[in-house]
């Protein structure tokens, strides 16, 4: 009996001292817990102190650019272009409104270096966001990866030059929903409610090239386009003015060529390729071209083509092609023969018209293609294909016959019920 | 150029005859009934070579395309959800294709999960615009991707079947 009492003592006593333990254990788990979230707290406040200073820009607004050489002023390098007489006014760059159109590779560096020249305004577009596959390119850094492409380059650039008012649109602009926001922002959002002074085409798919081409066709509006290969070893930029130089869809588009031949070109199991220094090279030649075009220096160039490998520039012009396929682009041809037939005279440089009885007669090889010197254009330029119908698909016409009977609905219907 | 197999596919599916973007408020509507009148008659065509790799739709204003396209190897089917939108410079530019659950998992896509198309995509689709549509687009673009990429895909383990996915999941 006496061994059971002492027993069942012993085992008292025994969860006592475990329930004191794990009393202690809770204890110091509550404080352990208490502990992180303090840490926590504190770390949170320290990120928002940091991200506050950070879109506190570190100089106020500058209200005139002046060439005083002091360290605290930005511009005396720039207005030292005056002094020196290449540019007869540099400070009306600030009244010039700049659209750059993607945000990639070439288009963040494309707004940086428009941003310390002092840009008037930068209205940027993209939809993209900034990820850790972009980081072989320049500008934008890890931490940003998450955030909309526009919105951290809106925050960068306005660190770095708070002078320069800067709006972004992060929509996708080949889409109907958008696309006439687009084509107002361009024909209105200059720092006057007039148009934007030019637009740069800096982005990476043919569909939103033919998307600004169009409506820039429709506004008249002066822009420059720009690319790199996607095998990263050329690139491009090419200035259209609407009806007196050749648009984007006047002729197929022009490849730089490389002593590379296309055909060894290995694409398996890849798309495309980038380096930092092409992009790098081409934003630069882009913004060269748009400071010459708004600040009337220089010879501002039509096209201008860059062969890495070879270290070659091609250049180019390219006249209107009359049969183009964008009506907008006939418009604007017409207005500009009615409105400058003196100055089409002056023009005295090489200038082709891109269509078809100016390419030669292609030789068709074995397998219907058309040899890469048939499309030469000029040394170390050619088209990417020719537009010659007849002797490459032979696809038998087999037009569409609609029910003009039945509704679009019914026909919908009909193809989900397949 | 195209192979032969292709080519005879891309024959037999009807031309379009309307040359109109979505902004063409007037002959949109038009353009799109010879849309899916062309796709209604390519999906036959496909079931009919006992190749049927397809279904799609798209929203009431034809601006947005939706669908399922699936790849059979060894006897198992691997289906994929599709979609793109109509650019506003349809026909003279095509849509691009996409399989947003693929993205990441391939070199041979662009952001997005669109798919990249082989060298002979733009040169065929800018000669016979306006008349190609969206089914020359698939037959064009997306068939011969997934003849390529997705046995690809399979072989590397990134796309596993669904009955052969660890259980749990
Ligand atoms: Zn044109």
């Amino acid at each position: 009996m006496s061994r059971c009492v002492e027993e069942t003592s012993t085992t008292i006593s025994n969860l006592r001292a475990l329930q004191q333990k794990l009393d202690q254990q809770l204890n110091e788990d509550i404080n352990e817990k208490m502990y992180w979230k303090r840490k926590c707290e504190l770390l949170e406040q320290e990120v928002k102190d940091l991200k506050s200073k950070k879109t506190e820009p570190v100089r106020s607004k500058i209200a005139t650019m002046s060439s005083e050489v002091v360290d605290s002023n930005p511009y005396s390098r720039l207005m030292a272009l005056q002094r020196m007489g290449i540019v007869d006014n540099y400070q009306d760059i600030r009244n010039y409104t700049v659209a750059v159109v993607g945000v990639g590779g070439v288009g963040s560096v494309t707004s940086e270096m428009l941003t310390r020249c002092g840009v008037g305004k930068l209205i940027l577009f993209d939809y993209d966001k900034v990820e850790l596959a972009n980081m072989n390119r320049l500008f934008f850094t890890p931490e940003q990866s998450g955030l909309s492409k526009v919105e951290a380059a809106r925050d960068t650039l306005t660190n770095i030059n708070p002078d320069v008012e800067i709006h972004v649109h992060n929509y996708n602009i080949t889409h109907v929903d958008h696309f006439d926001h687009f084509m107002n922002t361009i024909g209105t959002g200059g720092l006057q409610g007039n148009s934007v002074d030019i637009v740069l085409s800096c982005v990476d798919n043919f569909e939103a090239r033919m998307a600004i081409n169009q409506a820039c066709n429709e506004l008249g509006q002066v822009w420059i386009e720009s690319g790199v290969s996607e095998n990263a070893v050329s690139g491009h930029i090419q200035l259209i003015h609407p009806g007196r130089t050749a648009c984007f869809s006047c002729a197929p588009p022009l490849i730089v060529a490389s002593k590379i031949d296309e055909k060894t070109l290995k694409r398996e199991g890849v798309c495309a390729a980038s380096l930092p220094t092409t992009m790098g090279v081409v934003a630069g030649l882009l913004v060269q071209n748009t400071l010459k075009y708004l600040l009337k220096f220089g010879e501002v160039t039509e096209y201008l083509g860059y062969n890495a490998l070879n270290d070659f520039f091609p250049q180019f012009n390219l006249k209107p092609n009359p049969t183009c396929d964008s009506n907008a682009c006939l418009k604007q041809q017409k207005i500009w023969a009615e409105k400058a037939p003196v100055q089409k005279e002056e023009e005295v440089v090489e200038e082709k018209v891109l269509h078809e009885e100016d390419w030669g007669i292609s030789v068709v090889d074995e397998e219907g293609g058309t040899t890469s010197e048939d499309l030469s254009v000029t040394e170390g330029l050619r088209l990417a294909y020719t537009m010659d119908k007849a002797n490459n698909d032979n696809l038998q016409e087999n037009l569409v016959s609609v029910d003009e009977g039945t509704s679009l609905e019914d026909l919908m219907k009909q193809m989900n019920q397949l | 150029m195209v192979d032969a197999a292709t080519k005879k596919t891309l024959a037999a599916i009807p031309l379009l005859k309307t040359k109109a973007g979505p902004r063409d408020k007037e002959e949109w509507p038009m353009r799109l009934k010879e849309e899916v009148t062309s796709l209604i008659k390519y999906i036959q065509n496909n079931k009919e070579a006992d190749n049927d790799w397809l279904r799609i739709q798209s929203n009431k204003e034809g601006t947005r395309w939706f669908g399922k396209c699936w790849y059979i190897q060894d006897y198992k089917k691997y289906e994929f959800e599709l979609e793109f939108d109509i650019p506003v410079t349809y026909p003279s530019t095509a849509p691009e294709i996409a399989i947003p659950e693929l993205d990441g998992k391939t070199a041979k896509m662009y952001r997005g999960g669109k798919i990249c198309l082989t060298e002979h995509f733009k040169p065929l689709w800018s000669r016979n615009a306006p008349k190609f549509g969206v089914a020359h687009a698939l037959a064009l673009g997306l068939g011969p991707w997934m003849a390529v990429e997705v046995p690809e895909l399979i072989k590397r383990g990134v796309v596993v079947h669904k009955d052969d996915q660890p259980s749990g999941e």
